[in-house]
């Protein structure tokens, strides 16, 4: 019985038996406090609606239950492992945690398979089964625990409630920790990402075979595949050349595009022309790296040998490669340009109709008007907006997957294939991803160099915002 | 001081001039800005669907097996059937049947698992050998887009009455005597063509050949297909010279298999077709047999997951924020911390994926569960800020009047803001879905990159997903990878177009104006 139980798949289902229990207590909980309130006089009297009452049993019943189903979720996974290894034979123990480790996947897998005894092993057979049984008992033990807890939740519960219970107040008081609750899950991924960085990252520079911080920041060797060394400056030179590449086509690109639809295009053309611009900041950046792979890299690769070939320039100057920093960078900034122009269009309108007018009013041109007056009333904002979209431009990944090349050089030659931090963490730990090598947890290394950065930025930039906000409102 | 202004009409009216046209200029900039970014937009779109056009149709070669005996056996391999239709492909050219690099090159023309279809049909129903089977293979890639892209290139040239028709001793054979002029015209021909010279195939009276020289009063050739004719007078049949687009060794294909291709498509069994394996199948090492289904549906359990985790967490979050919370400092911290987490690079989420969600929590790698959490995480950002600005949006007379009819707090949001602000928070949601995905990177490190041949079932089965399918197809070294990572492409597109055309509607239909 106990091995069937451990077979079946039924996390899912125990929602059912919650669900019910959920709807008895509701209806009991109302019927309850119907009787207790009964005729119109008494009724008119009840602290809170019927209704409220009925919730707040549920609550009472469900929520322990809840929890205790939780821990079983989080604990029972470990706690049956860690017996079904204690009660193993000692010769396979001996040969260490890792063929242990892989003996127990094998027959949690089987044994979630259902396929008992179909191997010939005896030992391992024995294992499915014992696993099942172990497996199935500590299902039993939560179903039981759950009945339990839900039950006592219900009689705790059945005795609070009275005509002068404030049902109604406590069950505010549950909605508003529950949304709470959703709130916190925010801050709960943030804390994740910064603690798995941190932890990892502690982790790399202490590895026997990694490298120590001022070697990783500083060093010019980056070799991470085969896990020798790991100076990390030719990634960051290239993911900053690739973003001031872009940077160069999206600043001058959206900004002129800004200017235009806020100060010159009629409403009409606005219309049309603002949601096109946005269709560029809704194509998945796969596709960016797709068309800067097919059509934009081979078209940089032949300028570099037509410059290569003309007359006054050394025939080695360009490297001319398939894959090239240029074209990652036009493309992402192709990218950018919806980011920075749609931000920029927002401060721009933010400037004060009275600036415009004044100027215009002395008699400047409009060109005048917008050089001298909107823009450096707009430069913090349009600052910020740069350093959002920078920010943008160092973390995209595809397309400098896709377009840029995976060699670690330091050269200031667009058309050389080049590699980023975003590149190398992909590269590193796409495929195989055993946690204990070198190799792979540099990866978290430079993804927390890169969170810093991004981050840093972020919040230099909605500081500018927000102060510029405050100085026009 | 600076000299005071001169009043001359002359210098008032050119400095006039200068500054309207500084104006112009710069007005000319903005347009060319918009245009430079609506250009690369355009370039972009139709270069892509340019690309994937090809994809769409495809060739099938056309056989007809006639093997009764396969009736009798129960369980037909694909080897069996393999067998099968290379003996129908062989009975199509039996002169060849004895040269084995020949026969090597003509069951080149499809891929041994191009008969899987077949094979299922043959488990499905029994006897089916028993009348002749007509099927349709899919032709091999390198030869599909041979026909796709190079054939138009081919020139045809008629270059006169086939002469006397004789072998050499070294197996080739030669055409003399062919008319007064003999084959000068021909000849003048092949030597105005550019160095180095392209491949020329020869046919005539039902046989190809290949041109290995022409002098003016013969032409060298070596046999590739078809009945050899007689040997002797050949005048009653015209020779036909193809001129093709490219030297073999700069090409996949052969020139025989040129050949049987062109004999074939004679001969009514060489179709193009839509290619609809591209909707049904699975991924695979062959483009000719690889589809985006699995994909596919990897894609819709992956934003199932990421719709039930990120929608109903991500507006309860902003109904908290925007109509619960007190300013205080820990509100404060949340509200910042949304803020930045959406400007925080979806890869960092990839790693947040795999050191928690794979390593802490030992969750199994490559399924939608997992690819769906983190790009809810990913994603809930973006819903928490659609989700505050549509509650924001609705007027706090709505709340005050209810909470003044005696609601509770709770009931005046749940019961009057959040319907009204729903269409807002809705839009927001298909975006941020949207987003989700069109997202790459982190899912390649939580290893949605794994090799997918079976449509999955659950969202517990490893998986791919659409923009993770086209970044593995662009990766594949075949030619024929290239058309089809666009054809995706333009599945993708169409499907995220849907997707904000639905949220476009939502907010024509119910956006209210206060």
């Amino acid at each position: 019985m106990l091995q069937t139980l451990g077979y079946l798949p039924i996390g899912w289902l125990l929602l059912a038996p919650l669900a019910a229990a959920a709807f008895v207590a509701f209806y009991f909980g109302r019927q309850r406090i119907t009787q207790l309130a009964s005729g119109p006089a008494n009724r008119a009297r009840l602290n809170s609606q019927p209704n409220f009452h009925g919730y707040f049993l549920a609550v009472a019943t469900v929520v322990p239950s809840a929890l205790v189903f939780l821990i079983y979720l989080i604990f029972s996974d470990g706690f049956v492992r860690s017996s079904l290894i204690a009660e193993l034979p000692d010769y396979l123990i001996a040969r260490g945690p890792e063929q242990v480790d892989f003996f127990v996947s094998r027959v949690v897998e089987y044994s979630q398979a259902g396929k008992a005894s179909a191997t010939g092993n005896a030992l391992f057979d024995t294992s499915v089964e014992r696993f099942s049984v172990l497996k199935g008992s500590a299902r039993l033990f939560a179903v039981f625990f759950a009945t339990l807890a839900g039950a006592a939740g219900f009689l705790i519960g059945r005795r609070q409630l009275s005509r002068t219970f404030p049902a109604r107040s406590y069950m505010e008081l549950c909605i508003k920790s529950g949304l709470f609750i959703c709130a916190a899950i925010a801050v709960l991924t943030t804390a994740g990402i910064v603690l798995s960085l941190v932890f990892e990252t502690v982790r790399f520079f202490s590895l026997p075979d990694g490298p120590n911080v001022l070697e990783f920041l500083f060093g010019t060797d980056w070799n991470a595949q085969t896990g020798t060394n790991f100076g990390a400056v030719p990634l960051f030179f290239g993911t900053l050349m690739i973003a001031l590449l872009a940077m160069l086509v999206a600043v001058p690109t959206g900004l002129f595009s800004a200017i235009y639809l806020s100060e010159y295009a009629s409403p009409r053309f606005r219309a049309w022309v603002k949601p096109i611009l946005e269709l560029l900041a809704g194509i998945p950046t796969v596709v960016y790296g797709f068309f800067a792979a097919t059509l934009i890299a081979p078209l940089v690769r032949d300028f570099g040998q037509w410059v290569n070939a003309l007359p006054f320039t050394p025939d080695t100057l360009m490297a001319a490669q398939p894959t090239s920093a240029l074209a990652a960078g036009l493309v992402m900034g192709v990218m950018i340009i919806p980011f920075v122009s749609s931000l920029s269009d927002d401060v721009i309108n933010a400037v004060p109709q009275s600036l415009r007018d004044g100027a215009l009013a002395m008699g400047a041109t409009k060109s005048e008007t917008i050089k001298q007056v909107i823009l450096p009333a707009a430069l913090p904002g349009i600052t910020a907006a740069i350093l959002l979209a920078v920010s943008r431009a160092i973390g995209e990944t595809m397309i400098v997957v896709m377009a840029a090349g995976g060699r670690a050089l330091i050269t200031l030659d667009p058309t050389s294939d080049i590699t980023t931090v975003t590149y190398q963490i992909v590269a590193l730990l796409t495929g195989d991803t055993a946690f204990d090598s070198a190799r792979t947890v540099s990866a978290f290394a430079l993804g927390f160099v890169l969170f810093g950065v991004t981050l840093l930025f972020n919040i230099i930039a909605l500081r500018v915002v927000q102060r510029y906000r405050e100085a026009y409102d | 001081m600076t000299k005071p202004a001169v009043s001359s009409q002359g210098l008032a009216e050119r400095r006039l001039k200068k500054r309207h046209a500084a104006e112009r200029r710069f007005k000319l900039y903005g347009q060319l800005a918009i245009g430079i970014a609506i250009g690369f937009l355009a370039i972009l779109l139709v270069s892509i669907a340019g690309k994937a056009f090809n994809a769409f149709s495809h060739h099938m070669l056309v056989l007809t097996i006639d093997q009764a005996e396969l009736s009798e056996r129960a369980d037909l391999t694909v080897s069996d059937l393999n067998l099968a239709t290379r003996d129908t492909l062989l009975s199509e050219f039996p002169e060849i049947s004895t040269d084995r690099t020949a026969r090597i090159e003509l069951f080149g023309l499809t891929t041994r698992l191009a008969v899987l279809p077949l094979t299922q049909d043959a488990a499905q129903t029994p006897n089916m050998f028993d009348a002749p089977v007509e099927t349709r293979l899919a032709l091999s890639d390198d030869l599909d887009l041979y026909l796709k892209n190079d054939l138009k290139n081919q020139r045809e040239i008629e270059v006169g009455r086939a002469g006397r028709f004789a072998a050499l001793a070294s197996g080739a054979f030669r055409l003399t005597d062919a008319g007064p002029d003999g084959f000068i015209a021909f000849q003048d021909l092949v030597d105005e063509l550019p160095e180095p010279r392209t491949d020329i195939l020869i046919s005539f009276s039902g046989a190809w050949f290949e041109l290995i020289e022409v002098s003016g009063a013969a032409l060298e050739l070596r046999h590739l297909a078809g009945t050899l004719p007689e040997f002797g007078e050949q005048n009653a049949s015209q020779i036909e010279a193809t001129l093709l687009p490219s030297a073999s060794e700069d090409r996949k294909v052969t020139n025989r298999q040129i050949a049987f291709v062109m004999m074939l498509k004679d001969r009514n069994k060489i179709l193009k077709r839509f290619n609809t394996s591209l909707f049904t199948n699975s991924d695979s090492t062959y483009p000719e047999l690889a589809g985006a289904a699995a994909a596919l549906v990897g894609s819709m359990f992956t934003m199932l997951i990421t719709a039930l985790f990120a929608i109903p967490i991500g507006i309860l979050a902003a109904v908290y924020l925007e109509e619960f919370a007190r300013k205080s400092l820990l509100t404060n911290i949340i509200e910042v911390n949304i803020n930045n987490l959406a400007a925080v690079p979806s890869i960092i989420f990839g790693l947040l994926g795999a050191a928690v969600f794979l390593n802490t929590f030992g969750l199994p790698r490559s399924v939608p569960l997992v690819g769906g959490l983190v790009l809810g995480l990913l994603v809930l950002p973006t819903i928490i800020i659609a989700s505050r600005a549509a509650l924001q949006s609705v007027p706090p007379s709505v709340r005050d009047a209810a909470l003044g009819l005696g609601a509770s707090h709770s009931q005046a949001v749940f019961h009057h803001v959040l319907p009204l602000a729903a269409p807002g928070i809705f839009t927001g949601a298909i975006i941020a879905m949207a987003r989700a995905l069109g997202e790459t990177a982190p899912l390649l490190l939580i290893g949605m990159v794994a090799f997918i041949s079976e449509v999955p079932r659950s969202p517990n089965d490893e998986a791919t997903v659409l923009p993770v399918l086209i970044y593995k197809w662009f990766s594949g070294a075949e030619r024929a990878w290239e058309p089809m990572t666009a054809a995706v492409i333009i599945m993708l597109l169409t499907i995220l177009v849907a997707m904000n055309l639905i949220a476009v509607l939502l907010r024509r239909r119910f956006e209210r104006r206060w």
